[in-house]
């Protein structure tokens, strides 16, 4: 009898330690994303699916997943999952996202661009498939979109170039959009980017200052993976930087990953310790100023508008793909869009300071920062969206590396091949392979 | 827990369930409780795809069509089958002998990066025939892989190093070492991935030969299917057909016995851990030339770890392990037709608990007995 029921508990029990673990996979990724744009998602709650997060915030992934049903059950068009399917008689457009569609950074930007597209563009019927990893996954993800029939599919990270590149070849005439890389077949495999380098800029000149009025003149960067977009987009801060703060100097940890909530928090707290006043990120999640909350400094999220809720944060420099993406749809569609190297301005409406843009008011941090500080900062912004100060005016010269040598002489400005490239073997002139004077990290090691 | 609160929960039921073990399993059972074990999890799967507001015969034939529903969805499939396959035999070969490889995933990453070696190094040009390209590649991937099974092998045969442990934190330094040459040293432009390989180290596809058989268009199954299924029929032969899978099955099921027949355990344990390795290396250099064409990260969504899984329900059979991979390949499949991507995870990992934990039922029969 004893026997029995011992058998009994300890075979439930096994189940439940089963089921636990097993759950245990997924919740890493949508748990931990899921937890952390709780409060932001609360301020945009007109969407039904951004509300969701809000409501069971630190819920296991399934319990996140059932909670809607009863929340949201008024518009449920395929529920509140959806198959990546094509519309019959409509325009369909697909994105493939790197982390779920509510990572509160990168992929959340993108997916909001995509429902800005839906609304936008009455004739569209869009679809997404999140968390598919660079690499091989992501080719046989694109192939079975473009087989499905998708007129325009956007790939939305750096690592699905080449499986991209690889599949629009087998679909001539299925337009592809890949974000972020260097190639493009000038027929159906086209390449977009901003200038993501003058927020940054203008995130430089608030940290600069918020450091200098701090009295404490270190500031961190939290860089993803050693390739020029990350020395481009620190060295644009720094350049900002040093306008407002000419003692300032900037610490750089690589994480080597877009997307990974643990590490992100660990790089963050490293350059807190080692001093840092104010950390910004190149990474996707809000890390950096949920740290700065807990220790009391600043940070500086990036990617997604929602990204700068809590009281430490000064600002995010963000994309604002929805205008952008709606743009290609319709040019796509009507047959005028030219596949090639697509890169946007401030001027484009893709860029975003937050706390600058229209509608919007100051984070508590920038507000106190000296007047001068905040005019100089909104007249360059206003510049940038005039299109009177480009991203190649963010590197004019004269511009020194952090060991004194002259990189760009006065009078001259980098240009877009300098912008992209480490390598002059590659046809840059100044190249991206050098760090802003202020800046305290070593050049990553070429071939 | 004390006697005394169970018993009156004990007493509330009119009968009483009891596992007994089971002395013999009848051939049929595995079968009907594997089928039963699947059933079960969709049903627990569809209740929960109902309560997130979604129809889930509708999400189920969605499921279906993306991994069978067409010969094009079906070669995807067996893309993802084919290292399932390869590792799947790894671990089933080492378990056969009770040898716990849990470093399938490492030996993988090592047989990737052996077969890149000989293109990167490079040890070939972009004019060497395939015919000796892919070969040499195929030896340096397995035995990269079995260099990594014969560690942890050389460590258990002389000082009875504990097998899992090793294998299962050489899986790490195979991923950083991986890691240092796409960083570094093969790094393409500061970008963390090697160059893509000239197309003389590409495995042949189906969709090459598109121009001479036009329903090839687009399909993506590639040599290392064959690979996979010669190795099955090979692990299969020694397991069955030969005095050394004779020797390893023997220790395997009574070590002790066969110390006393005379049979070299040790040795044994080296060379069945570097064949376990070989053909996990074998897997890498099928995918890193058949799929990804490149030497990066993120080469494997965990093939490895899911291998021992395919080898556990396939019984250690080589040839059931092709079948058991071809299912977990449409599952990593169907995994991408339902968004947010969090459901048809939490469905695989429903499959999995109930697969396993039907294995219980294998080992024990259940009885209901009335009370008094």
């Amino acid at each position: 009898m004893h026997k029995g029921s011992f058998l009994r508990w300890s075979g439930m029990l096994a189940l439940l330690a089963l089921l636990l673990s097993a759950c245990g996979g997924t919740a890493p990724a949508t748990g931990g994303a899921t937890a952390a744009p709780a409060a932001p998602t609360a301020a945009s709650a007109a969407e039904p699916t951004a509300a969701v997060p809000a409501a069971a915030t630190a819920a296991p992934a399934e319990l996140t997943a059932a909670a809607p049903a009863a929340a949201t059950a008024a518009p449920a068009t395929e529920g509140n999952f959806q198959i990546p399917a094509v519309a019959d008689g409509k325009f369909n457009v697909a994105m493939i996202l790197l982390g779920p569609h509510d990572d509160g950074g990168w992929s959340q930007a993108h997916y909001e661009g995509l429902q800005y597209l839906e609304k936008n563009m009455p004739d569209a019927h869009v679809a997404y498939v999140e968390n598919v990893p660079e690499g091989a996954d992501s080719e046989q993800v694109i192939r079975s979109l473009a087989r499905k029939g998708f007129n325009l599919i956007f790939t939305t990270s750096f690592g699905y170039m080449d499986p991209t590149a690889a599949v629009a070849e087998e679909f001539p005439d299925i337009t592809f959009i890949h974000v972020s890389g260097y190639k493009t077949n000038n027929a159906n495999f086209g390449n977009l980017f901003g200038a993501m380098e003058s927020m940054k800029y203008l995130a430089g000149m608030l940290a600069g200052a918020r450091a200098k009025q701090d009295s404490n003149p270190k500031l961190g960067y939290m860089a993803t993976f050693p390739i020029p977009e990350e020395l481009r987009l620190g060295n644009a801060f720094a350049l900002g930087m040093r306008k407002t703060c000419p003692e300032c100097t900037l610490d750089v940890r690589w994480i080597n990953t877009w997307h990974d909530p643990v590490k992100e928090k660990e790089g963050a707290a490293s350059l807190f310790d080692a001093g840092a006043q104010v950390v910004f990120t190149g990474a996707d999640t809000p890390a950096s100023a949920d740290v700065a909350q807990e220790k009391g400094r600043w940070g500086i999220t990036y990617d997604w508008s929602g990204s700068c809720k809590v009281e430490r944060c000064l600002t995010a420099p963000y994309w604002n793909w929805g205008p952008i993406y709606t743009k290609i749809a319709q040019d796509v569609k009507a047959g005028t869009y030219k596949p090639g190297f697509d890169y946007f301005d401030a001027n484009s409406g893709g860029l975003g300071l937050y706390g600058f843009m229209e509608g919007q008011t100051p984070t508590k941090g920038v507000a106190e920062l000296p007047a001068e500080v905040l005019q100089q900062v909104k007249d360059t912004l206003a510049k940038m969206q005039k299109g009177d100060f480009t991203r190649f005016d963010v590197f004019a010269g004269p511009i020194k590396d952090n060991t004194g040598k002259e990189i760009v002489p006065a009078g001259a400005k980098l240009e877009q091949a300098d912008l992209d490239q480490f390598d002059s073997k590659t046809g840059c002139k100044y190249c991206m392979y050098w760090w802003a004077e202020g800046i305290n990290a070593e050049l990553p090691k070429l071939n | 827990m004390s006697a005394q609160p169970s018993a009156p929960a004990q007493r509330a039921l009119p009968f009483r369930v009891r596992f007994v073990p089971r002395e013999i399993v009848p051939g049929w059972l595995p079968a009907l409780v594997s089928l039963g074990a699947i059933v079960l999890a969709l049903l627990i799967g569809a209740v929960i795809l109902a309560l997130v507001g979604g129809d889930p015969i509708a999400a189920y034939a969605q499921i279906a069509r993306s991994s069978f529903g067409s010969v094009a969805v079906f070669s995807d499939t067996l893309v993802k089958a084919t290292p399932l396959i390869l590792v799947g035999l790894a671990c089933a070969i080492a378990f056969r002998m009770r040898l716990w490889n849990i470093g399938a995933e490492g030996q993988f990453f090592l047989g990737a990066w052996g077969a890149s070696a000989v293109v990167l190094i490079p040890l070939v040009s972009n004019t060497t025939s395939p015919w000796i390209v892919i070969p040499l590649m195929m030896v340096a991937g397995m035995a990269a892989g079995a260099l990594w099974g014969f560690i942890p092998g050389i460590l258990k045969a002389r000082f009875n190093v504990n097998e899992i442990i090793s294998t299962l934190m050489l899986n790490y330094i195979a991923i950083a070492w991986n890691n240092y040459f796409i960083f570094g040293m093969w790094s393409e432009g500061g970008f963390q991935m090697s160059k893509t390989f000239p197309k003389n180290a590409w495995l042949p596809r189906l969709a090459d030969y598109a121009r001479s058989v036009r329903a090839f268009s687009g399909l993506t199954t590639h040599l290392g299917l064959v690979f996979a299924l010669v190795a099955a029929v090979v692990v299969w032969f020694i397991l069955n057909r030969s005095r050394w899978g004779y020797e390893i099955r023997l220790i395997g099921d009574n070590p002790r016995a066969a110390q006393y027949a005379g049979i070299p355990i040790a040795r044994h344990t080296v060379l069945v851990l570097m064949l376990s390795g070989a053909l996990a290396g074998l897997a890498g250099m099928s995918e890193i030339s058949g799929v990804v064409h490149r030497l990066q990260g993120q080469i494997s969504p965990g093939y490895g770890f899911t291998g021992i899984i395919v080898a556990w329900l396939a019984k250690l059979n080589p040839f059931a392990i092709i079948l058991v991979s071809i299912l977990f390949g449409a599952l990593i499949l169907a995994g991408r037709e339902i968004q947010p991507s969090g459901i048809p995870k939490m469905i695989q990992g429903i499959i999995l608990v109930c697969l396993i934990a039907s294995d219980f039922l294998l080992r024990y029969r259940v009885r209901i007995q009335r009370v008094r």
